[in-house]
């Protein structure tokens, strides 16, 4: 298996720190160098924090895992710079569609509206964009990587925790003012802390299977409910790049994992749902079962949980990495304040309050996702074959049909960082809002607007209205006039955040929508970028 | 009135999930038999003959129903 990728191996290198029998205080370290620690790295070390990152393993993700990368989680690595080989290499789609038994019941399209730099998803094997996010890694002097080093042991004091680390070289220990736990859904952190990680685990078995085969199917989702080839389950096709193609095959509780993985078995099944005579190879296959749930606290103390570490979903709707890579997004510029000095501990706790509510958005999408997909009863079935069989034939049935919610940031609606709305405004960039991109004119040149959003906060000015920055302490709200430092030449960004002259939108620096208004007041900047920083 | 056949749930979402896990518990036979109730209870509420007619004739043979209004 693997013949088309190389795994590579990185090297072990002893510390500074251990070969001196030196302990260590560093301001960041983070657990795991899967997605979810990789864009950590990036994104401490862009805001200027020196970032250390412990992983017991010295080469990417073995298997194609994760897959499906949604807009969001690219923007962000747009913004770490290495989102353009991700989508130069992946495969990008935004139809779906969903076929049940014989037929096609349903088509939907991820990105209707067009004027995005991004596109809705793109399909990369999980290896190709660790491997990327490593290469940028390689580049930042602040990103110390270190391979082998298992984390064994953590204690915490009031502001630093100490950890227990071990490499080829043997025990040592070191000390981080925060930690950043991202290892995995079954986090050994998690459990150093003691934290609770509770939810639904649902009894059912999945076969994914990576096939190489030439085939010039449109690069869609599809997505069969009780096909000919596959009765009474589920089954899903994707396609990645290299001629890698995804299969999904829903097996049932009673299937056998040791079984289902033997090529013999699987075989049989691909043929069946692409025909006898179609040629492919077999890359890599793997049996799963999952469960939807989340962590009691996203904050222990100094350590901070983060991707599949804090919550695990299930698989319909690519809700998992593309999630964590979201709260990392959330994460980054609050440790920064607060390991500067420029904010309040406390606002480290909203984090959990964001990531949290988030991660329970995401739960209960994908628990609906499955609870459609996999019926528990015979009741439960009879209704869910019966809105597959009605969204042939009517229009009312298909926003029922559930194949998976597919990842869309979540708002943070009524998080203690906003700033309430004084006057009305239309479209959907309501404060804790994700902000949308538009296409823009920067010195006459073709742009998108959320390049030009720096890592600060943003205050975006439409019109002549007079503004300045605005600074609470050291930190400094920085005025990005449309009509001057950027253009709106097709109109899109007025419209997407009903940009009437005299509008100001303040904006975090995760992109996000903490207040807006219809004219500039210094004062009132002020006061909400405090609230944005936690009552700084 | 006619039977609208177009979208009109504000939270597809939401609703399926309320109706599905209404019945988690139910054996098979109390499942059908809610389901008996709840359409008596849902007819009484649109209370027009007409489209109780077209609505019941539709979900009996959905398909059959589209050719003979083409025809």
């Amino acid at each position: 298996m693997f013949q088309t990728y190389q795994y590579p191996e990185y090297s072990y290198s002893q510390s500074e720190e251990q070969r001196t029998d030196t302990l260590k205080r560093h301001p960041v370290v983070v657990i795991g160098a899967g997605p979810i620690g990789l864009t950590a790295a990036l994104d401490f070390a862009q805001r200027g924090i020196p970032t250390v990152v412990l992983d017991d393993n010295n080469t990417v993700s073995v298997g194609s895992r994760a897959v499906c990368y949604a807009k969001r989680p690219l923007e962000i690595w747009d913004r770490l710079g290495c989102a353009t080989r991700m989508i130069e290499k992946g495969i990008k789609w935004k139809i779906g569609k969903v076929f049940f038994r014989e037929d096609l019941a349903y088509t939907f399209d991820l990105l209707p509206e067009d004027g995005h730099k991004i596109p809705a998803f793109i399909n990369l094997q999980q290896y190709y964009l660790e491997e990327y996010m490593i290469d940028e890694a390689a580049k930042s002097n602040l990103i110390d990587l270190r391979w082998k080093h298992k984390l064994l042991n953590l204690t915490q004091e009031d502001d630093f925790a100490t950890l227990t680390v071990e490499t080829p070289d043997g025990v040592f220990r070191m000390e981080a003012e925060w930690v950043v736990a991202c290892d995995g859904a079954n986090s050994d952190t998690r459990k150093m802390v003691g934290a609770g990680f509770s939810g639904q685990f649902f009894q059912d078995r999945f076969l994914i299977a990576d096939i190489i085969m030439k085939a010039d199917f449109p690069t869609e989702r599809w997505f069969w409910f009780d096909p000919p080839f596959h009765r009474g389950q589920s089954a899903l096709l994707h396609k990645q790049c290299d001629d890698v193609w995804r299969l999904d095959f829903q097996l049932g509780w009673e299937a056998d994992p040791e079984e289902e993985k033997k090529p013999e078995n699987i075989i049989p099944r691909v043929q069946a749902m692409l025909g006898e005579d179609k040629e492919f190879e077999l890359e890599w296959a793997s049996v799963y079962q999952f469960a939807c749930r989340r962590i009691d606290r996203f904050r222990y103390g100094r350590v901070l949980f983060a991707g599949d570490a804090a919550h695990q979903v299930s698989p319909f709707g690519a809700r998992g990495a593309n999630t964590g890579v979201q709260d990392i997004d959330n994460l980054g510029w609050k440790l920064k304040l607060v390991l500067d000095g420029d904010a309040p501990e406390s606002l480290i706790d909203s984090y959990h309050e964001e990531r949290a509510f988030a991660a329970d958005d995401n739960l209960l999408n994908s628990t609906r996702s499955t609870d459609f997909i996999t019926p528990k009863s015979e009741a439960s079935r009879r209704f869910r074959d019966a809105v597959l069989e009605l969204s042939e034939v009517t229009d009312f049935a298909k926003p029922l049909v559930n194949s998976g919610r597919l990842s869309a940031p979540t708002p943070y609606k009524a998080s203690s960082l906003n700033t309430e709305d004084e006057s009305d405004f239309a479209g959907s960039m309501m404060p804790g809002t994700c902000c949308s991109d538009a296409p823009v004119k920067v010195n006459g040149e073709d742009a998108w607007f959320l390049n030009q959003v720096g890592d600060g906060f943003t205050l975006l000015v439409f019109g002549d209205e007079e503004a300045a920055d605005v600074a609470a302490g050291n930190v400094k709200a920085r005025v990005l006039r449309v009509g001057k430092d950027l253009e709106d030449a097709d109109g899109k960004l007025t419209e997407r955040y009903d940009g009437a002259p005299g509008t100001v939108y303040l904006i975090r620096p995760d992109q996000h929508v903490a207040a807006r208004w219809r004219y500039f007041n210094d004062n009132k900047v002020e006061a909400a970028l405090k609230t944005a920083m936690g009552g700084a | 009135m006619q039977l609208d056949l177009t979208r009109n749930l504000p939270d597809p979402d939401g609703f399926y999930e309320h109706l599905v896990s209404s019945q988690r518990y139910m054996s098979d036979e109390e499942a059908n038999r809610m389901n008996a109730r709840l359409i008596l209870i849902l007819s009484n509420q649109i209370g027009d003959m007409a489209v109780l007619k077209a609505a019941i004739d539709f979900a009996a043979d959905p398909k059959g129903y589209e050719r003979k209004a083409a025809a």
